[in-house]
């Protein structure tokens, strides 16, 4: 008993000890539905012609999330917990589709 | 007849509202935090421009998860009158009170200027004391106010006469040239299918005293308010 209490105390406090937390990590990417009009990624690809890149037919701007979770998380529950965060937060499904990617 | 202003951290046209209300109009108003809930004692609700959140994520995304949000969807749903401006538009397509969307403007600017804006039905609360085609010299004060919604949606907003205002020439006649951000169709402003929800992008409480430059923007907040007489 008396050990659990000790692993507990050492999860809360194992930044202390330098040992960092083990998460699950789920990375949710949102971009702008196609044809949704970007004016930011043709003044990027406008940007990088004049850096003297030839050849970018087109450049959306998206956003990029990453979403840490308890370690004990199952990964199918996971995956199911980040789609509805994506769907219903990160992204407006009016103009914007998202990926959810869990990385384990 | 009680005037209710949301008021979320990053608005900033509340006391523009409350002002234009309380002077202007000459009637009670109140401000409501966004953790408040209990909207009772309002006969009419302004979501007000600002910056709600900082713009964090995408306009009005955040907001729309405050806790008073939850009563305002009640609020409207039992017919009751909500006005959203600037970013209160914004916070009503969001939270899905409003269809469509607002993102940034086509050329990426933040516009700020006043505008002309043709009314473009007289059969909602907040239009009724106007005529339909008259000319409105009210200000935007936005870098996302591109509405954009899909074909369906346009057809029903036309159907059903929901397009409220449109951005028009000085003459009234609505052209690519006077849309100042990419708009779909022109839109400043359109209305629920209940007729009792609106949200538009220009701020008419910036457009209530001559003083000011305009005060063409008196007669929404006058509409609403006849409106709100005739009922009770």
């Amino acid at each position: 008993m008396k050990q659990c209490y000790v692993l507990l105390w050492l999860k809360e406090n194992q930044e202390l000890f330098g040992i960092r937390a083990t998460y699950m990590k789920a990375k949710v990417f949102v971009s702008l539905k196609p044809g949704v009009l970007d004016p930011q990624g043709k003044a990027i690809q406008h940007s990088v012609e004049l850096l003297g890149f030839s050849g970018i037919t087109d450049v959306r701007q998206g956003k990029y999330f990453e979403i840490a979770l308890q370690d004990s998380a199952d990964q199918e529950e996971a995956r199911e917990s980040v789609t509805r965060i994506a769907r219903e937060v990160l992204s407006n499904p009016i103009i914007e589709d998202y990926l959810v990617e869990i990385e384990a | 007849m009680k005037f209710g202003i949301i008021v979320f951290p990053g608005s900033n046209c509340d006391h523009d509202a409350y002002h234009v209300i309380s002077k202007q109009v000459g009637q009670p108003v109140d401000f409501i935090w966004h953790r408040d809930t209990d909207l009772n004692s309002f006969d009419a609700l302004i979501i007000p421009g600002g910056f709600s959140y900082g713009d964090y994520l995408r306009a009005g995304a955040l907001a729309r998860f405050s806790p008073v949000m939850d009563s305002v969807k009640k609020f409207a749903a039992t017919g009751g009158f909500v006005l959203g401006i600037c970013n209160g538009f914004q916070i009503l397509c969001e939270a899905g009170l409003l269809p469509g969307a607002l993102i940034r403007n086509r050329d990426l600017n933040f516009i700020c200027e006043h505008l002309s804006v043709r009314v473009e039905t007289s059969d909602t609360p907040f239009t009724n004391e106007m005529t339909p085609g008259s000319v409105l010299l009210i200000p935007i004060a936005h870098a996302e106010g591109n509405y954009v919604c899909d074909d369906a949606t346009l057809a029903e907003l036309q159907r059903e006469d929901r397009i409220v205002f449109r951005y028009c020439e000085q003459s009234g006649v609505v052209s690519e040239a006077a849309n100042p951000n990419g708009s779909r169709d022109n839109i400043a402003g359109i209305c629920n299918r209940s007729r009792n929800v609106l949200g538009l992008m220009p701020h008419p409480e910036r457009a209530c005293e001559d003083l000011l430059g305009s005060s063409d923007g008196r007669d929404i907040f006058r509409s609403l308010a006849a409106t709100l007489a005739a009922v009770a």
